[in-house]
Formats: C-alpha cells, structure tokens, sequence
C-alpha cells in the first residue's frame, strides 16, 4: 500500500528542505524544494511501493539543484564557484559562520556531507549520484566533515556527539 | 572530540513547510498532477472530510470514518498522487455551509461519481435528483425508482456506502417502518441531518 503523497509531503519535506538548503544556500532552496516534489509528485504512481522514499526524493533532489546551478552559472558573471548562504535571520553567529564554511565547500564535499549527514543516505547510494566510488564518497563527505570541525575549532558551538544516521549501509 | 550537527544548521519550521506546500498545491493543479484535492471542514456533525478530483467532488467522509484510513482509501483506488489543497474545495466547503446554517436546500456542485458502479450509481444519481431537501423516502421507494422494485436489500448496502453523503442525500432515506435505518456517519448523524432540514 502506497501511502498518500500528502503523508510524503509531511514525512520528508523537512529534511529536503535542510538538504537543499546546504547543498544550494537559503535563497534558492525554495525553488529546489518545489521543483523536487513537483517532479516526486509527477512521477510518485510508478514508484515501486517498497522503494527507499527519502532516498528517492533526494536523488531528485540533487538532479533539481545542478539544474538550479547551472542556470544560475549561466546567469552569474562572473562565475560564482559557490552557492548563496543560508537565512541570516534567525541563525546564531556560529551557525552563520559554519553555513558559511559548508558553502564554501567544494561542490561534491558538500552534496557528499548534505546527503549523508542530513538525509542520511548510504555511500553507495551518494555515489551512485556523485559518480565514483562509494570510497570516494565517503572521503568527499570525510574531508567536508573535517573542513567543518577546523572551523568550528575557532569557533565551537556544539560540541555535543551527534548520533550517524541510523540506517547507515554501507 | 567535537562534532558537527548539520541538522541544527539548518532549521525548518512550520511557516516554511507551510509556505512550500500551498505552492505545490498550485504548481501541482495546474500541472494536472492534483488527482485528488482534499480538506477537511467544521460541520455540526463533526470534521468532514471532502475531496475532489478534477471531475468533481468525489468523496465525503465524517469523522467517524477515520480520516487517514479515506485518504489511504482514495489513494489506493483512485490515485497516490493525494494532496492537501484548499482551493478547489472552495465551492463545497461554502455550499456546505450554507447548507449547515440553514440557507440552502440543494448543492450545485459537480460530482465525480467513480467510486460508484453500475446499480449502486444508479440508485444514487436518482437519490440526488429525486428525494428533496425536507423529504424522506423508504429503501423501497428508492429501488422503484432506481427501476429495481425487488433490489431493496441492494439499496440499503449502496446508501450504507455512499462515497458522497450529505451531498448525495442518503439521510433522507428511511426503514419503510419509520425508523431511521443505518447511516455511514452514524444513526446521530443522520437525525442531526434529518432535524436541520425539519423532518420529524
């Protein structure tokens, strides 16, 4: 039984949203959300009923937002090799500074870091949309991690062990 | 050895899933990927719950029914693709006000009549037309004019299934004894209903 794409919606559409958020900065993480579920929506009947959901909509995800840069790649001159960075509104200042650093990650460390470490995707699965191997994956997500906690070196604000994801395969 | 929570990086609340959803709403109606619409409304009989297709409404279901269990319910037999969506309910929601405080005597809505085949539409079309508001008819009287005198017993199964009450008035069919007989949202419902439009 396939449950209603409203249940989807509620389910996995916080957890898009942050992934989007990370991978492309706040403004244009609107259009990335609402392009993907779009697009889930279009195609949600032939889903097989046993299919990874989030993983899914994150494989979306990421097509929609290398759609998003390279419209605005071809918009932007010069050339901006990073993304915007997320809402300065409500964030607490190391917050700002560690988006920051997350935004200027290399592109593939950062999809490596936002798909593993928010939607918790498996290396193997990262890989798949990256390319490479799921090795490689792993050191994308690897160097990101290690780029974040350098920054938050200078600046820690939660020092706290954060849990993996807890369906890590691979 | 200090750890990154990206989680709390980037925080969603309510406002932003909100926003983001009524523009999925519209983004998904116009591209004709909105199968089913739904919304729920206050009603003296409870929440209802009244979805609709492009063709029309195409479901009505009280509270009684369990919500999640209809919307599981259209999406297996209509289509997944099921979304929260205000605006096309608009018309129904206000009709159904209006009916609820008194100020109207028939709906003017369309009806999207898919959950209901063959015989059981049949009874049910006539049902719509032919039993007004502030009326009653028996079971036996609406399988007369369903053009199946005997089909009594079928006609009591297909107002006890009506995808579409209230709208598609099976309340206002009766036990040829007088007593109500049963009612999908319950026998206080029905008398509720019955009550509002003043049949004693």
């Amino acid at each position: 039984m396939k449950p209603p794409f409203e249940k989807v919606v509620a389910r996995h559409g916080p957890t898009v949203l942050r992934v989007v958020r990370a991978v492309l900065g706040h403004a244009d993480a609107d259009d990335a959300w609402s392009d993907t579920f779009l697009a889930a929506m279009r195609a949600y009947p032939d889903l097989p009923c046993d299919a990874n959901v989030e993983a899914w909509l994150v494989t979306i995800a990421h097509r929609k937002a290398i759609d998003i840069i390279r419209a605005t790649t071809r918009r932007a001159i010069p050339v901006a090799d990073t993304p915007d960075t997320p809402s300065r509104e409500h964030a607490p200042d190391a917050h700002l500074e560690l988006a920051d650093a997350v935004a200027a990650l290399p592109t593939k460390q950062r999809q490596a870091v936002a798909y593993h470490y928010l939607a918790g995707l498996p290396y193997a699965e990262i890989a798949t949309l990256l390319g490479g191997s799921a090795a490689a994956a792993r050191r994308a997500a690897a160097d990101g991690i290690a780029t974040l906690r350098r920054t938050l070196a200078h600046n820690p604000f939660d020092a706290s062990p954060h849990p993996e994801p807890s369906h890590e395969h691979s | 050895m200090s750890t990154v929570d990206l989680t709390a990086l980037y925080p969603v609340d309510g406002d932003d899933i909100t926003r983001l959803h009524a523009r999925l709403a519209a983004a998904a109606d116009s591209d004709d990927v909105l199968d089913v619409a739904y919304r729920i409304v206050d009603s003296p009989v409870g929440p209802l719950l009244i979805a609709a297709t492009p063709l029309g409404l195409v479901r009505l279901a009280f509270g009684s029914e369990g919500h999640d269990a209809v919307l599981q319910d259209l999406s297996d037999r209509i289509s997944p693709r099921v979304l929260h969506a205000a605006a096309r309910l608009d018309p129904v929601a206000r009709q159904l006000d209006e009916y609820f405080s008194g100020r109207r005597h028939g709906f003017e809505v369309s009806l999207d009549w898919q959950l209901s085949k063959g015989f059981r539409r049949t009874v049910l079309e006539h049902l719509a037309v032919d039993i007004g508001y502030g009326t009653t008819a028996s079971y036996g009287t609406l399988a007369r004019l369903s053009g199946s005198p005997r089909a009594v017993r079928a006609v009591g199964t297909t107002c006890a299934t009506n995808p579409i009450p209230v709208v598609v008035p099976c309340h206002r069919v009766v036990r040829s004894d007088g007593t109500l007989g049963g009612y999908r949202g319950g026998p206080v419902a029905k008398r509720a209903l019955l009550d509002l439009e003043g049949v004693r």
